[in-house]
């Protein structure tokens, strides 16, 4: 592994909140992580993880009132939380982009497709119309759109899903953005089409130069485009390490029983899958201790007054559990399904 | 040898939507299959492929514009909605969206007891009050949730905990078919398992047979025995849960598995098809599937491949599937 | 684009046979009530009575009645009234309808420029206090009923304050013809626009502020805000854009059924010479054939406004355009 560059991104003890019921309900809890250059990141977790919130906390894209935001982000050297909001304007769209999950409803239903790509450009950019529109269709033909100059005459609702989420992706690559954050860009889409849109993020490391944070509840969709992942659960890190490392040998037991219970495509079929009992806690019943506890096969005694701190167990891979520190890890992952092709 | 009735026997069902401009939407375009009692068939296809309205034809949900539909036997296509009444009972379906479908306002006891109030009990009476509860408190053991959920509302369950009971409102009346559309899909994957194991358990106590609607083909393949693939209103294969996934003869099929993102670090990366699945109003001719395949020849826009027997119990409609060294003149 | 129009057409036409049949029937065919008197006026004679069968043919079959009445009204445009020694009906609100739409057009140039106003302002600051100030005084103005507003103008502008140097540029209440005069005619004016606008400020900007706030939560305004655009241009370019759908389809209605003569209590307090005026003053004589005519050009505006508002549609929302 290279010794680390200064990342192009840099959370530490990220903190989100909201106000309910009279007091802060803390959605988000101490997320720390980073995205090198040209790297893409998978942040997993199941819904009510904290994931989509860390994401737009970054962005300073929620307008809940109230909401606070503590802890630092690094973009570049530049922290973005509490960063004026002219300057964080600037920003997005521009050296980082956002791609969302449902393109149907991400894009504006009353201008044309390229009329919204050009926005962008023009908002970034003193860029004439034309010159704006010549990008809009390169890019559009570029992210692999056919006939790209009538594409973006057109409406989003006369574009099939793929499209419309390879004409997201032009847009939000228009200003040739050095971070991309995509939230579950693929969930919306049907599986064939899925892996057309995977295969085209994952080739804008070297055609763009850009690195991806990609946000997602599937471990299937990290395994195949991550080189680093981090798994939330309950708003707090469970475990964060190279994505290989973490499929192979999950030191969180959370970690573990999600791959567990994921049917397997290949291989014997178990009579029963192994499932977790029981749901995640929402943030306001999130219990002192692990949030994993209640549901967790190895909890006991020291796992219940605070939560386990993150520890180091090597090769990049961190785990807040306090298994691998007491001497006990989790064995590595039966790997029945490697065997398949 | 004698063959047992099938739960459910459709031949060659259609159902057309009339769009402006004269144009129709062909969502099922001609679809022969047979449910036997036992077993778990499994619909799969992307969406727009016609597999929801499928399902709710089975139950005549939906009507069919042509072709049959029997249910244990007995044809129940033109059936008035009086007639189908009594039959009710014994087909009930489980929908994707759990929240949707039950009432906010009305506590989990008195949604589970109303199909048992409105249709008679076995000896063709109406249900005592005491055996009502008595099957309610049944139901609620059989999936999994502790009784006094009976007298709390729906908001107050989570979205496993919903499905759980949608699941047990489907069985209040003792079904022989369940057919389930998407009833997975909106939970996270760790929930997702409990409901597949559900079902699975369910079966095996039960002796139910079901149909799954569903996109998620790991999810089918642990639920399912037989699995039909549906592409553009049609079914292009369908077979044995393990022949179909381990030896694909359409190619449909194979890149439909192939496109799944594996968890597993190091996997080989998807094949990838080209393009979007067609209109189903304008649907290309000959094979519906010519204009994605990857193997496509010249006969295959021209002609249209009907489904047939590679194997027992294994059918594709391919013109040339794998394997066949000599495709049928 | 052009398929769609014409079909809109035929609808509209359609339409507006329908309506004249339901008016005509209401007010003619109604069994038990002889027409003839009802046209006449009250206290007619005899001869008056003979005279008026003979012109509609009430002695003959409904369709030819109808007939008759439709060719008075649209193609000869002779319709009289008796009840104001003969005076010819189409004319009267020929000559009424400038008067009204002058009044409408302005009121409407006010309100929908104010409420776009105050609805975006009020959105843009949701839950401040200019929020509050700006809903609350909507509220005020929808609760204030037009004619105790106009009343209290006129103790102002005209009796009150009116030689002050405040109020004294008002005229007396009446229409001057923009032809004449064009300082006249707008200070004529400038009072009942505002009068008749206020209660439609209240509604619009109120319902756009709830329009435009249902609207942030959408999807694409947090595209829009994540493309990094100023968040003036969020609100405006993608939020009002696509909020202006349903306010136009508002507007249409409202604005068609003032100048088919809703406008009527704006008109009697200001004493202008509208359309609205001529039914008051016909309903108050029961004469028959203006009540007739101004049903018939208040459907006629309310059915023709309709189908702009949907071609607007068409303009303003590309799914629908689709969806024709």
């Amino acid at each position: 592994m290279p010794a680390d560059p200064v990342p192009l991104l840099d959370v530490r003890d990220l903190c989100v909140s909201v106000p309910a019921n009279g007091s802060m309900i803390r959605l988000v809890e101490n997320v720390s992580f980073c995205v090198n250059e040209a790297e893409i990141v998978g942040l997993v977790g199941e819904s009510g993880s904290g994931k989509s919130v860390t994401a737009m906390a970054l962005m300073g894209l929620i307008d809940s009132p109230g909401v606070q935001v503590s802890g630092s982000a690094r973009f570049r050297g530049q922290e973005l939380v509490g960063m004026a909001p002219r300057a964080l304007r600037n920003l997005r769209g521009g050296d980082i982009a956002m791609i969302f999950q449902d393109p149907m409803t991400a894009f504006t239903p009353v201008y044309t497709i390229g009329w919204q790509i050009d926005e962008q450009i023009r908002a970034h950019e003193r860029l004439s119309r034309r010159a704006a529109r010549a990008r809009t269709v390169q890019l559009l033909a570029e992210m692999g759109v056919p006939d790209p100059a009538r594409t973006a005459q057109r409406y989003p609702h006369q574009l099939s899903g793929g499209l419309r989420q390879r004409a997201m992706i032009a847009m939000a690559l228009s200003c040739n953005p050095t971070l991309l954050i995509a939230d579950e860009p693929t969930t919306a889409l049907d599986v064939t089409v899925q892996a057309q849109i995977l295969d085209l993020l994952r080739g804008l490391r070297h055609s763009h130069g850009s690195s991806v944070l990609l946000i997602t509840h599937d471990m299937g969709v990290v395994a195949q485009t991550c080189s680093r992942t981090l798994v939330l659960y309950s708003g707090r890190m469970a475990e964060s390490g190279p994505t290989a490392t973490l499929f192979a040998r999950p030191a969180h037991p959370y970690t573990a029983a999600l791959l567990d219970s994921i049917p397997p495509l290949y291989g014997t079929r178990p009579h029963r899958l192994p499932a977790i009992a029981g749901v995640p806690p929402t943030p306001q019943e999130r219990p002192a201790g692990c949030a994993f506890g209640p549901r967790c096969a190895y909890v006991h005694a020291t796992c219940l007054p605070a939560p386990p701190p993150l520890a180091s167990i090597g090769a990049g891979q961190q785990a807040a559990c306090v298994l691998p520190t007491e001497g006990k890890p989790l064995p590595p992952r039966a790997t029945a399904q490697a065997m398949q092709p | 040898m004698t063959h047992p009735t099938p739960v459910l026997e459709l031949r060659d069902v259609r159902k057309t939507y009339r769009l402006p401009h004269g144009q129709r939407l062909r969502a099922v375009d001609g679809i022969s299959l047979r449910v036997m009692p036992g077993e778990m068939l499994g619909l799969v296809g992307e969406s727009g492929c016609g597999k929801s309205t499928l399902g709710r034809c089975m139950l005549r949900l939906d009507d069919v514009s042509s072709g049959q539909v029997l249910f244990e036997g007995r044809d129940i296509t033109t059936l008035s909605e009086r007639k189908l009444r009594p039959l009710r009972p014994g087909m009930q379906m489980v929908f994707q969206n759990s929240t949707a479908a039950l009432n906010p306002r009305r506590s989990i006891g008195d949604l589970l007891a109303e199909p048992l109030r409105v249709h008679p009990g076995p000896d063709g009476r109406r249900r005592a009050a005491a055996t009502i509860t008595a099957r309610l408190h049944e139901l609620m053991a059989l999936v999994g949730l502790p009784a006094s959920a009976l007298a709390r509302y729906p908001h107050a369950f989570s979205g496993g905990q919903r499905q759980r009971i949608n699941i047990a409102r489907a069985l209040a009346l003792s079904p022989r078919l369940v057919v389930a559309d998407e009833p997975v899909s909106a939970l996270d994957v760790s929930v997702q398992a409990q409901i597949v194991n559900l079902f699975a358990e369910l079966r095996e106590r039960l002796g139910l047979t079901y149909v799954f609607v569903a996109h998620d083909l790991a999810v089918v393949r642990q639920i399912s025995t037989r699995v039909a693939v549906m592409y553009l209103g049609a079914i292009v294969e369908c077979g044995g849960t393990d022949d179909v996934l381990h030896a694909p003869a359409h190619p449909y099929t194979a890149a439909l598995i192939a496109a799944v993102p594996r968890p597993m670090v190091g996997a080989p990366p998807a094949m990838l098809l080209r393009g979007d699945v067609p209109s189903p109003v304008n649907r290309p001719a000959g094979c519906r599937f010519h204009t994605r395949c990857p193997q496509a020849q010249a006969r295959c826009s021209a002609e249209e491949p009907q489904l047939r027997a590679i194997r027992p119990n294994h059918e594709v409609a391919c013109h040339y599937p794998p394997g066949e060294e000599n495709p049928p003149a | 684009m052009i398929a769609p129009l014409l079909r809109r057409l035929g609808q509209t036409l359609l339409v507006l046979f329908g309506v004249s049949v339901l008016v005509f029937a209401v007010f003619f065919a109604t069994p038990g009530a002889d027409p003839t008197a009802r046209i006449a006026g009250r206290n007619a004679s005899p001869q008056i009575m003979e005279k008026v069968r003979l012109e509609y043919g009430f002695d003959r079959a409904l369709p030819v009645q109808y007939a008759t009445m439709m060719k008075k009204l649209f193609i000869t445009r002779d319709l009289a009234s008796y009840a104001d020694r003969g005076e010819l009906v189409v004319p009267q609100i020929l000559q009424a309808a400038p008067v009204t739409a002058c009044l409408v057009c302005g009121a409407a140039f006010i309100w929908v420029g104010a409420s776009i106003i105050m609805g975006t302002l009020a959105a843009a600051m949701k839950d401040t206090w200019v929020d509050r100030t700006l809903m609350m005084a909507g509220l005020v103005g929808i609760s204030i009923p037009v004619f105790w507003l106009g009343q209290v103008a006129n103790l102002v502008t005209q009796s009150r304050y009116h030689d002050t140097w405040l109020f004294s540029w008002v005229p007396g209440l009446g229409y001057v013809p923009f032809s004449e005069d064009p300082g006249g005619w707008f200070r004529a004016l400038v009072i009942p626009w505002v009068v008749l606008a206020v209660m439609f400020i209240g509604i619009y900007s109120r319902v756009l502020r709830a329009d435009l706030v249902a609207l942030a939560g959408e999807d694409f305004m947090r595209t829009a805000r994540a493309k990094g655009l100023s968040p003036t241009r969020v609100m405006l370019r993608h939020g009002l854009r696509t909020a202006l759908v349903t306010f136009v389809s508002l507007f249409g209605l409202d604005f068609a059924q003032l100048v088919g003569g809703g406008a009527l209590l704006t008109e009697v307090v200001f004493g202008l010479p509208g359309v609205g005026r001529l039914t008051y003053r016909a309903l108050t004589n029961l004469d028959l054939p203006v009540i007739m005519a101004t049903v018939m050009y208040s459907a006629i505006f309310v059915v023709v406004a309709n189908a702009v508002v949907d071609m607007v549609y068409l303009l303003l929302d590309p799914r629908v355009r689709d969806a024709r």
